[in-house]
């Protein structure tokens, strides 16, 4: 297993914008460097990637939820 | 209407400047904050706090059905939406109004009307406010495209219908391009404001971004002068000052006649900014949008007129009619706004959160403070990055420049990376004391980029 983190505060979005399709779902096969969603920080916007390649076991921050440097967003079963 | 409690549907700076004028007018505040607000400067200061929901803007600042019933569940019988989230929603405006409350701001019509940029320009023309040479409202897809922008010539801009603010815009520098960019533009408008209509547009390669203040009740419109918003940074405004100096006076009585035309031409009431992009070559200037609310730099206009814009905003609001006449506005002197940002200049303008353990504001004549933070007070990461407005008075510019040099030398912000020396960089530069500079000044200034204290 390993942690995708937070390295930045901010506002998770699982999304790109409200009506677009998530970056990724629960269960999805994720490769290394994939976006998984994006940080909001004062309007600037950043994407977190998964750094290993795997499956998208659980996203640990809703959608939309605030999130401090070092937080764990999701976690990726390592293949 | 008259009423005796008041929400103020915002954060920061625009949060408390608002409670204090309602403050002298012996309303009650209620302070519709997110829950990480529930303890900033702003909920200190109201009457009462009311917490709408989360961080997240669109969970709380942006959700229209928790501030309207934060509005109800505390009695209030007017809402001030302040600028930004949803001060120029149309549908929450007419919420507002709906519910038997006061809005304070101009009809939902008007903001409607000026929301649709081509809808926006086409009233500028009828009311006579000078514009580019552009396609008559949005292109509809069976106009012949390539020939209306031939008749408005290359280099031409594509803009978003319900874009603005500088967003949706893209450039056409040739007839080869204009399909393809059209076909771009569309997508990205539909994509981004849900909307796919565009227009056309000429080009201005230099040119500054100057603005008249309109208030209206309706029926009578007057002008409280005009600003100069020239100093930004990726669409951003930095610093402001009014009035715009280096216009021609036959430009400034242009603009500022046909800003009332189009105030009247639209039965507006409240406050409200005409933009327009001033070209020192060509010595035109033309309308770009209207923001229907208050603006970010309204204090440089107070300054200059002695008035509260946000008094007379509420007073018009309740009472359905201004009462100022035109010959009551008189100009005196010259105001500078330095926006005071939590961002690093020396790392890319990386937003900078943080606790701030250290606040000192400068003092001594002519200086005046508007700010949404204190000694102590936590910069969530959650929103926009200002902190703090400097606002500077002298009765020159020069020597407002000079009060404001030794005014920002004179603050101190430890905890977060401020936007300061950037300020102090810009005001120091020859172009900005000898208006040679444009809105693309800052960018095209590698010096002002990465700036370190």
């Amino acid at each position: 297993m390993a942690d995708i983190i937070s390295p930045l505060p901010g506002i998770f979005y699982r999304k790109p914008a409200p009506d677009k399709e998530p970056f990724a779902s629960e269960g999805d096969r994720i490769e290394a460097g994939q976006a998984i969603g994006m940080v909001e920080i004062m309007k600037q916007f950043s994407e977190v990637r998964s750094e290993v390649s795997g499956t998208l076991e659980r996203f640990a921050v809703e959608d939309a939820g605030a999130v401090n440097p070092g937080d764990v967003i999701a976690v990726v079963a390592e293949q | 209407m008259t009423f005796k409690k008041l929400l103020v549907a915002n954060r920061g700076e625009i949060a408390v400047r608002i409670i204090r004028t309602a403050r002298e007018l012996d309303l009650r505040t209620v302070l519709a904050a997110s829950e990480p607000d529930a303890t900033s400067y702003a909920a200190e200061l109201a009457d009462e706090v009311e917490v709408i929901g989360p961080a997240a803007a669109g969970k709380s600042y942006l959700n229209v059905e928790a501030v309207l019933s934060a509005a109800r569940s505390t009695g209030c019988e007017a809402v001030h939406p302040g600028y930004g989230f949803l001060s120029e929603n149309a549908a929450f405006a007419r919420a507002v109004a709906d519910a038997g409350m006061t809005w304070i701001g101009p009809a939902a019509d008007a903001i409607e009307l000026m929301g649709d940029k081509s809808r926006a320009r086409q009233a500028a023309e009828d009311a006579g406010v000078p514009t580019f040479r552009g396609s008559h409202g949005s292109l509809s897809p069976d106009d012949d495209a390539a020939a209306i922008a031939e008749e408005v010539g290359y280099p031409l801009v594509v803009k978003a219908s319900a874009g603005g603010g500088g967003r949706g815009i893209r450039l056409v520098t040739g007839p080869e391009e204009l399909e393809s960019t059209l076909g771009m533009a569309r997508a990205e408008a539909l994509g981004a404001f849900g909307d796919a209509s565009v227009y056309l547009e000429q080009f201005v390669s230099a040119a500054r971004h100057v603005e008249v203040q309109i208030l209206g009740d309706g029926e009578r419109v007057i002008h409280l002068g005009d600003r100069d918003c020239s100093l930004q940074r990726r669409q951003q405004k930095v610093v402001e000052e009014a009035p715009a100096p280096g216009l021609p006076e036959a430009v400034r009585t242009k603009i500022l006649a046909s800003s009332i035309e189009l105030g009247k031409l639209c039965s507006y009431s409240g406050l409200g900014t005409v933009e327009f992009l001033y070209d020192p070559e060509s010595h035109e200037a033309a309308f770009i949008e209207m923001n229907t609310r208050l603006q970010v730099e309204h204090p440089v206009t107070e300054m200059i007129t002695g008035l509260d814009l946000v008094r007379e905003q509420i007073l018009v609001a309740r009472d359905g009619r201004l009462r100022l006449t035109q010959q009551d506005i008189t100009f005196t002197g010259h105001a500078f706004e330095f926006r005071v940002n939590a961002e690093d200049p020396a790392n890319n303008f990386l937003p900078s959160p943080g606790t701030l353990s250290r606040l000192d504001w400068p003092g001594g004549p002519g200086i005046r403070v508007d700010s949404g933070v204190v000694t102590g007070s936590v910069v969530a990461p959650f929103y926009d990055s200002l902190l703090a407005k400097l606002i500077v008075w002298d009765s020159r510019r020069e020597e407002t420049i000079a009060r404001s040099l030794r005014a920002l030398g004179e603050l101190r912000i430890e905890g977060v990376k401020t936007t300061l020396p950037l300020l102090q960089a810009v005001l120091s530069r020859s172009e900005v004391r000898d208006v040679a500079h444009s809105t693309k000044f800052i960018e095209s200034t590698p010096d002002l980029l990465g700036v370190t204290s």
